[in-house]
């Protein structure tokens, strides 16, 4: 505790850094995952095909990755755009399902109501059936957050600072404490950050939770 | 607005036959109701009026304009359209639900919420429902808000495709009084798509008794296809042949008459008969 005391002013910026790498990367997985499960979704024979193919991205090991990835960006390896991106496509194996699958549910008679009172297929789509799959991609983005924010750690390993810096340090130089600090507050951040989506979610989705009368 | 119906055929690319060669005049400010079986192609020619399916050859046409030659969005906002289970937005309140296509057509959202508190007070919703959603509401009060939205536009014509099918037979004799009632006042030109004869013979001014792949078993008023059955088909659908039409009446010990139909099943009571008409002039 003492440890942690004496080291708040790391910590926190430790804690910070870990943030503006896990938050850019959860929000471009679903920013991006939402467009190509839609076009998945429309065209029905390659659906399986992207959605597997997406999910299989996630087999790729992480460490390789944050290795090979700064050779095609032509970035430093400790640049933190390249462990956003390796990020990134480790959030897009998980969301792409999620989003296609989220957009499927959509009931297929509200679909067919919204199109027969007027709404053109653009506004069908902002309007209608993103809010509707809204619970099921909020599911979908709450388990990117935590697998990201917890991805974020290995970026360590290269140097690049995070939590898990916390732990590589602690590692090295045997320091236990750190070592403790580092898992805890990962896991509290995760935590943070799924109970802030909840509540978000519940502030823009009042009608996902009323039951019926 | 009345609507025609010229020689449409649906083929879809499997080769099934939704609608072969079927014609229809529906007059203006009546409510032709088309009767038939699943699978007969009654939901097909309702939906060709608002383009949700395009015929394969052959036209409609809304006052001698056909329907091809207008955009189908532009089109459907000034059609209403009601469906079975509603077909609401489970994400939007009743009031908004309402509200839809005079939002669609541009209204400001206080004038469409003006419009669709309006509505709920025709349709004989209590003002309180209306920052409810949907899913807060019985299947009845559904229906009701699915009709509102269908009038909210103040279309001249209205698609409406078992929007009754899916309420407890108490609550639909309740809807379909409620939906004469209306009529009597808006009178729209409207077409109702329904399986059931007793909800045909009450709301059709005309009704189009179907047969697989919209052939036409017979047009008319109902006390014609009632009394007039042209078929076999109509006869047995109406349910004549087995008897549920033809009448007896049967004095009661505590007075008045009972009566059953052919079957002897019994159907209600009367007080008097009327007398038997005899030829005395």
């Amino acid at each position: 505790m003492e440890w942690i005391l004496n080291n708040l002013p790391r910590i926190t910026d430790l804690t910070l850094a870990h943030l503006m790498l896990a938050l850019p990367a959860v929000a471009a997985s679903f920013l991006i995952a939402v467009p190509i499960a839609w076009a998945a979704n429309r065209v029905r024979p390659l659906r399986e095909v992207v959605v597997s193919g997406t999910g299989l991205l996630y087999a790729v090991p992480s460490l390789p990755l944050f290795i090979v990835l700064p050779i095609l960006l032509g970035t430093g390896v400790r640049d933190t755009f390249n462990v956003i991106v390796a990020l990134t496509i480790f959030g897009l194996a998980l969301m792409v399902r999620s989003a296609a699958d989220a957009l499927d549910s959509v009931d297929a008679g509200v679909r067919l109501a919204s199109t027969a009172v007027g709404y053109s297929p653009a506004m069908r789509f902002f309007s209608v059936e993103l809010p509707l799959a809204g619970p099921a991609l909020l599911a979908g983005l709450r388990v990117v957050s935590v697998s990201t924010i917890s991805l974020v750690s290995v970026s360590a390993v290269l140097g690049v600072q995070s939590l898990g810096s916390l732990f590589t340090d602690g590692f090295e130089r045997a320091i236990i404490p750190s070592i403790a600090a580092g898992i805890v507050l990962t896991a509290v951040l995760a935590l943070l950050l799924d109970l802030l989506l909840v509540a978000v979610g519940r502030l823009i989705m009042p009608w996902a939770r009323v039951g019926q009368s | 607005m009345a609507i025609e119906f010229r020689n449409v055929t649906k083929t879809y690319p499997d080769g099934t036959v939704a609608v072969d060669n079927f014609s229809l005049h529906v007059p203006s400010h009546t409510c032709t109701v088309l009767l038939g079986s699943s699978g007969c192609g009654k939901s097909t020619l309702l939906r060709m009026v608002n383009r949700m399916v395009d015929p394969t050859s052959g036209a409609v046409l809304i006052d001698d304009d056909d329907v091809a030659t207008t955009e189908p969005v532009a089109l459907r906002r000034r059609i209403g359209y009601v469906m079975q289970d509603s077909g609401l937005l489970p994400h939007r309140r009743v009031v908004d639900n309402i509200a839809t296509v005079p939002r669609l057509n541009g209204a400001s959202k206080a004038e469409a919420h003006r419009r669709a508190n309006e509505l709920m007070e025709i349709v004989g919703l209590d003002a309180a429902m209306a920052r409810r959603y949907p899913r807060q509401l019985s299947g009845g009060q559904q229906q009701r808000v699915g009709v509102a939205r269908g009038l909210a536009g103040d279309p001249n014509i209205l698609l409406m495709d078992e929007p009754f099918g899916a309420v407890d037979p108490l609550v639909r004799v309740e809807l379909q009084r409620e939906l004469q009632r209306i009529q009597t006042e808006l009178r729209k030109t409207i077409i109702f798509v329904t399986h059931d004869i007793d909800e045909a013979l009450t709301l059709g001014d005309q009704i189009v008794v179907l047969k697989k792949g919209g052939e036409v078993a017979q047009i008319g008023k109902p006390q014609e296809i009632v009394e007039a059955p042209a078929n076999d088909f109509v006869a047995q659908f109406l349910g004549l042949d087995s008897a549920r039409r033809s009448l007896n009446a049967a004095p009661r010990d505590g007075g008045g008459w009972l009566v059953s139909d052919g079957r002897g099943r019994p159907l209600g009571v009367v007080d008097t008969v009327p007398d038997q008409h005899t030829d005395t002039d």
